[in-house]
């Protein structure tokens, strides 16, 4: 049975279910209860923007505050996982990567083929990313790619309540590291979520939209913002097929160069800014393995090569819209046969 | 060889008739300053994140009275204090944080990323524990250079436990740094107490694991932080190295606005009643005969009318627009 949930319930939801499941699932991170030592109400925020709310109370033990030390509770995390628990560690900002990132790349990531296959790290390590909420530079990147690029590491960027649910029951279950990218913009966006608990297979992509005119490939918040314009599109004569990739490590390659080899146009739109992105990792694949259906040059709608601005008026115009989406198919349908 | 020294507090009369208005003026304004950023972010036209700084005055004050224009500091997100007390004009700043062209950033930093190069202030910060690497390597400069100058690092409670905090404390010791490390401890992170994130029983305590003096302050106290901050800043300009300083406080509002604070306690209630810096600046200046009320009272209505003259340039002043979008960068694609 589905009802609608915020994107913040369904994974305070697949969270609650298991850590009902399975005794070694454990949370921790700043203030991911609250109020730790102080004089007031325990379980006082659940997590900075809520999102682990009410975990405190039901599973007593099981949900750790943390001093502001990443490089150490991250770290930690990590090694209980070597020991079989199952940590679901927030990064509170992906931004914050770079006080702990050590004990990601080189420890969690390299762990399984570095000491032969002999090792798991079944860690989840959940972080917000994205512009849109004013928080300026250090705490608006899509530094999703930057995560992408690393062997070893899983990378989940749920676009929607139903998948935000699913992929992290899986990430959860997972025997590698995951780093699993929560859009702070999307999480009060409501959407169908199945009462029960579901797995999304990592590396399926979705097909939001089907179409035969160009294929616009996207991920996390960005794959509302194709569909938009898609609907625009739509009424312009353009029937355009969305592809949500839900994770880029792995990546669903196949759903992609299908898409084009029907399609034969590409559009790539990804919030990350324009060098060594995920957009480039798309038209790379499809310049090299799908060269052959493209009938025009692919297009990538991106952020600037620009840290994150503060002011609205600028940080608006930063992100990508519907109507650079737009105006990026309208290129691709007009150049090539 | 650390000492853990209980506070001090300077007598007024070792700071003259102007250096006492001075440090008036720049806590009151501090005051007014936030106060106002509280109610305006209440209207909803202030973006973003906003940590203010009320309550805490005395600390970043009674530091910066000892800082020339070739010192520097080094800030955190809590970080307008800090900026009007090291002399950045409260103007541009309100601008900023309004996001305007005319802030002190063009309106690409915002509140948390308030800087002045000029001023010799380096930056609010986003990132807890960013700073007192980069005060180093300003101390550092300054060492090369033998030019006499420091580098202050405000942190938080919860920035006493980063890595990057205590790798940079190890390091200044060892090099000799001009650095003063000053531990804004106001009871918590976000709404986790320090009581229970800070091992130790006190942050200074850590100090005798670096090689160098630490010192609890109160800080609501100006003269207190006034009195050790004067020898911090001395030790440092002798060349005989970094202190570290644990100003205990209360900060008035929540950890950013919008916080419900169900984890606090009475506390502000009672720092707000029983010992305000600024309250008991007056009433140190006052009763020793240094200062009349009324030449207080004058600043605390210069203050307000500055603070509203920020506001209404702010709200005035206009957006930065596209052609300002891909400045300040080497190349675009
Ligand atoms: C590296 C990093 N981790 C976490 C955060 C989120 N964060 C912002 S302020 C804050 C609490 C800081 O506490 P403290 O250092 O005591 O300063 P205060 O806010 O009390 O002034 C936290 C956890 C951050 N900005 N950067
Ligand atoms: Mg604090």
């Amino acid at each position: 049975m589905a009802r609608k949930i915020s994107y913040r319930q369904a994974i305070n939801e697949a969270l609650v279910q298991e850590m009902e499941r399975d005794e070694n699932v454990i949370v921790l991170g700043e203030d991911n209860a609250g109020g730790e030592g102080a004089p007031g109400e325990r379980d006082a925020w659940g997590g900075v923007l809520g999102v682990t709310k009410g975990l405190y109370e039901r599973f007593p033990g099981r949900v750790l505050d943390t001093p502001i030390s990443e490089s150490a509770f991250v770290g930690a995390a990590i090694g209980a996982a070597t020991a079989g628990k199952r940590p679901v560690v927030e990064l509170m900002f992906i931004d914050f990567m770079g006080v702990c990132f050590d004990q990601i790349y080189n420890q969690a990531a390299k762990f399984r083929y570095m000491f032969g296959g002999n090792a798991i790290t079944p860690v989840v390590i959940r972080t917000m990313y994205g512009a849109g909420l004013r928080a300026a530079a250090q705490h608006s990147q899509a530094l999703y790619s930057v995560f992408t690029h690393i062997p070893g590491l899983k990378v989940v960027l749920p676009a929607t309540p139903y998948d935000a649910k699913g992929l992290l029951i899986q990430a959860i279950r997972d025997n590698d590291p995951v780093i699993f990218c929560e859009h702070k913009a999307l999480y009060d966006t409501v959407g169908d979520v199945p009462v029960e608990s579901y797995a999304i297979p990592f590396g399926e992509a979705s097909i939001v939209r089907s179409g035969g005119d160009v294929s616009i490939v996207a991920l996390g918040r960005m794959v509302a913002v194709a569909s938009e314009a898609a609907t625009e599109l739509a009424g312009a004569g353009v029937d355009a097929e969305v592809i949500d990739l839900r994770t880029t490590s792995p990546m669903d390659t196949d759903t992609v160069l299908e898409s084009v080899e029907k399609t034969g146009r590409l559009v790539v739109v990804d919030e990350a800014p324009p060098r060594c992105n995920i957009a480039t990792d798309v038209a790379a694949l499809v310049a090299s393995q799908g060269f052959e259906h493209l009938q025009a040059p692919v297009q990538m709608v991106t952020a600037p090569h620009t840290p994150v601005p503060f002011s609205a008026a600028l940080e608006d115009l930063y992100i990508p819209d519907p109507s650079r989406v737009v105006a990026a198919v309208k290129l691709a349908m007009e150049k090539g046969s | 060889m650390s000492d853990t020294l209980e506070h001090r507090s300077a007598e007024p009369a070792e700071l003259s008739a102007d250096q006492l208005l001075d440090a008036y003026r720049r806590m009151r304004t501090i005051r007014a300053f936030e106060d106002r950023v509280h109610e305006e972010f209440a209207t909803g036209d202030i973006p973003g994140f906003v940590h203010l700084y009320a309550g805490e005055e005395a600390s970043a004050v009674g530091i910066c009275m000892h800082l020339d224009d070739g010192d520097t500091i080094a800030s955190t997100h809590r970080g307008h204090g800090h900026c009007i007390a090291k002399g950045v004009d409260p103007k541009p700043m309100m601008a900023e944080i309004f996001g305007r062209r005319t802030g002190t950033c063009h309106g690409k930093g915002g509140s948390m990323h308030i800087a002045d190069l000029s001023k010799g202030m380096l930056g609010a910060n986003g990132i807890v524990g960013a700073g007192a690497p980069l005060a180093c390597g300003r101390a550092l400069a300054a060492k090369l250079a033998g030019n006499g100058e420091v580098c202050v690092v405000f942190f938080g409670d919860g920035a006493s436990n980063q890595g990057t905090t205590l790798e940079a404390l190890n390091l200044a010791s060892v090099w000799q740094l001009p650095v003063i490390f000053v531990a804004e401890n106001n009871g918590y992170a976000e709404t986790t107490a320090s009581s229970w994130s800070v091992a130790a029983d006190n942050i200074a305590d850590r100090a005798d694991g670096f090689g160098m003096p630490g010192v609890i302050v109160d800080g609501f106290d100006f003269f207190a932080v006034w009195e050790v901050a004067r020898e911090a800043v001395t030790r440092a300009r002798r060349g005989d190295g970094p202190t570290l300083m644990e100003v205990k406080l209360t900060r008035y509002y929540g950890h950013f606005e919008g916080d419900q604070q169900t984890y606090r306690g009475d506390e502000v209630e009672r720092a707000r009643r029983d010992f305000d810096c600024l309250k008991w600046f007056r009433t140190r200046v006052t009763t020793n005969g240094m200062l009349d009320a009324a030449a207080l009272d004058t600043i605390d209505a210069e203050a307000a009318a500055l603070i509203d003259d920020a506001v209404a340039e702010a709200r005035s002043a206009p957006l930065p627009g596209r052609e300002d979008l891909e400045t300040d960068v080497y190349a675009t694609y």
